[in-house]
């Protein structure tokens, strides 16, 4: 009996030193710990965002050290083998080997690097401009700085992006910076559309105001204040389009206007092995797979992402 | 110093488009504020009250700045705020406002530190970062927070807490005017009083003039030194807070006083004879012609109907705007 009150006790002393008022003080340092704590707290509780992370992490790993880690990094180049051609997956190629002869894992993990430099290039182009022109647009929202801004917006939305890709691509030479530069003209807009909702709502809330009446200049407003609760969703877009730039990059290779061979690329790899399926179906299926766990990993992420940011860090409501 | 007038607003009219036209085919405009005319002394505790949409908010807006008057004047110092068309940053400085909703009106993305920082920056208040920190410091000490409260968001502290950290903004470039506007009607009761009461020893100490908006009339009872009372975007009454609630003239002032809940008799026998509130605030679009108040006024007379009645001074201080205390004047 006594020993149990005991327990009891102790128990009760171990939650009275975990309330709030017990906790210890925070310093300058340690409430950034914690604050990193709590986002990822807030990112991991779904499962399937550490999944895209881990997927994403990996990915990036493997494009870097490519040449380290793939088995025949000379495969990536012009190499023909007849040999070893139309192989199907075995221990010593374990994805098979195409119409050349070289290895579809080595060339699969090179293509990585082409498809992640894209869309790298290409968002970092296209965010900052579309966030900035977004937020410009939203915070002067009634004024003629706003109409130009957002019916520029709206034409460029009106255009497929496929479709200019694919014109922009054929019309100048068909190589990587030029299929980049078509699909950049294209993204913008869509940040400028979303930060533009989001601009058009802060700039009504108090602490917008309240900053303009304190004397804050347009500067501080729009990059301080405003931008911050633009983050969320910004980042979000972000990492569900890493894998969208990659599906438009691997489709315009697929039609032969991205990457030009003999660099392997994604979609030109899809491409080139749909003329032996259904025989050597392992040139279609694996990298038409590494598309598909990319596109999932970068998309998982980018919820996980949205999550950690939508309500502001440390905000319990 | 008595007649030291530090804000001064002259007729001032707030008209807002709402996108209909009349029956006779003008476009339509929300009076929000209808000619007011308004002195406040250096020192004191102005107390404007009224109805949801009588413009209390929209008189402190206009008066911090957030719209352009439609037209009147308003004086700050002797200086027309509006003269030309930004506000210097000197104007800024002197005058801040504390909202009603502590919640929307700080970024829930910055530190307590950012957003105390910001005032200090805008006005270079302070020359290094230490000294900047030392600020923020003594601003939360000033609102009775701990010091470690800088680096938490908005979101981890609770309303009255935020509430607090909006006042110690406000603060924070030294103004000379503050506007409150409803500042604690969206926290509960105890926090309230805390508020209320740091709030009058910030004033006494640094000599701060306040125009304090609520609909809560016995607060106003208990901080104002004087109250204007605001229907339809017309001030009714203005009258030194003792006579306003224990002589008030205005038929609608009756009706609100008579209408504060008390709880015991000796209470019941302050208050002026009950009457009964009856009716709605009409809309503010749709203006009814002579007394705004007389579809609601219990002593209507034939006059109410057609003309709207001027502001009169009863004495030095109490001033009314009604035909009934026109006539009491002239018949003694």
């Amino acid at each position: 009996m006594a020993k149990n009150r005991e327990k009891e006790l102790k128990k009760a002393l171990a939650i009275e030193a975990k309330r709030p008022e017990k906790r210890p003080e925070l310093d300058e340092s340690s409430s950034k710990i914690e604050n990193l704590k709590k986002a990822w707290y807030k990112f991991s509780r779904n499962k399937l965002s550490v999944v895209g992370l881990i997927i994403v992490i990996l990915v990036i790993l493997s494009a870097i050290f490519a040449s380290f880690i793939t088995p025949y990094p000379e495969h990536a180049a012009a190499y023909t083998d007849f040999a070893n051609a139309l192989k199907a997956p075995c221990a010593q190629f374990l994805l098979g080997t195409d119409n050349m002869g070289r290895d579809i894992l080595t060339r699969i993990i090179f293509s990585f690097r082409g498809a992640l430099y894209m869309s790298v290039l290409v968002l970092a182009i296209a965010v900052p401009i579309g966030s900035i022109l977004g937020m410009i647009a939203g915070y002067m929202k009634g004024t003629i700085v706003d109409t130009v801004i957002m019916r520029v917006t709206d034409i460029f939305l009106s255009v497929p992006a496929m479709l200019l890709a694919l014109s922009v691509a054929s019309i100048l030479e068909p190589n990587l910076k030029n299929s980049m530069i078509a699909v950049t003209i294209m993204w913008w807009p869509w940040y400028c559309r979303i930060v533009y909702g989001t601009a058009t709502s802060c700039r009504q809330e108090n602490f917008v105001i309240g900053a303009d009446l304190m004397g804050a200049s347009k500067m501080h407003i729009i990059f301080k204040e405003i931008f911050p609760n633009c983050l969320s969703s910004i980042l979000t877009k972000m990492a569900l389009d890493v894998g969208w730039v990659i599906l438009i990059g691997a489709t315009l290779s697929y039609v032969g206007l991205g990457e030009q061979p003999p660099t392997p690329s994604l979609g030109q790899m899809v491409s080139d092995g749909s003329r032996y399926m259904p025989d050597a179906w392992w040139m279609t299926i694996f990298p038409a797979l590494a598309i598909v766990i990319i596109i999932l990993g970068f998309n998982f992420m980018g919820d996980g992402i949205g999550d950690m940011l939508s309500k502001g860090d440390g905000k319990n409501d | 110093m008595a007649d030291d007038i530090i804000l001064k607003i002259e007729n001032l009219k707030q008209y807002f488009p709402v996108n209909k036209k009349g029956p006779d085919g003008k476009p339509l405009f929300v009076k929000a504020v209808d000619d007011v005319s308004l002195e406040v002394k250096r020192g004191e505790v102005i107390g404007l009250v009224g109805e949801s949409g009588s413009g209390k908010s929209t008189i402190a807006y206009s008066v911090i700045g957030m719209y352009r008057p439609t037209s009147g004047k308003i004086l700050f110092e002797g200086q027309d705020l509006n003269a030309e068309k930004k506000r210097t940053l000197q104007m800024k400085k002197d005058m801040q406002i504390v909202f009603q909703d502590p919640g929307s009106s700080m970024n829930p993305h910055q530190t307590i530190r950012e957003i105390l920082e910001l005032p200090l920056k805008v006005h270079k208040m302070c020359k290094t970062k230490e000294e900047m920190k030392q600020k923020v410091k003594e601003l939360l000490e000033m609102v009775e927070l701990p010091e470690n409260y800088m680096y938490k968001t908005p979101g981890a502290i609770g309303g009255g807490e935020r509430q607090m950290v909006a006042i110690a903004r406000a603060l924070a470039c030294e103004p000379k005017f503050l506007i409150l506007d409803e500042p604690t009607s969206a926290l509960d009761v105890s926090i309230q009083a805390k508020i209320i009461n740091m709030l009058l020893r910030i004033q006494k100490e640094r000599n701060l003039t306040y125009l304090f908006i609520t609909h809560d009339l016995s607060l106003m009872r208990n901080i104002a030194t004087r109250v204007a009372i605001l229907y339809l975007g017309k001030i009714d009454e203005i009258a030194p807070a003792e006579e306003f609630f224990y002589r008030p003239e205005h038929p609608y002032t009756q009706m609100l006083i008579s209408s504060i809940p008390v709880v015991s008799e000796e209470e019941e026998a302050l208050k002026p004879s009950k009457i009964e509130s009856k009716g709605e605030i009409p809309s503010p679009v749709n203006i009814p012609p002579g007394c705004s108040f007389h579809l609601r006024c219990p002593y209507i007379m034939d006059i109410c109907r057609k003309e709207d009645p001027i502001m009169q001074p009863l004495d030095d201080h109490h001033s009314v705007r009604c035909h009934l205390c026109e006539k009491k004047n002239s018949n003694e």
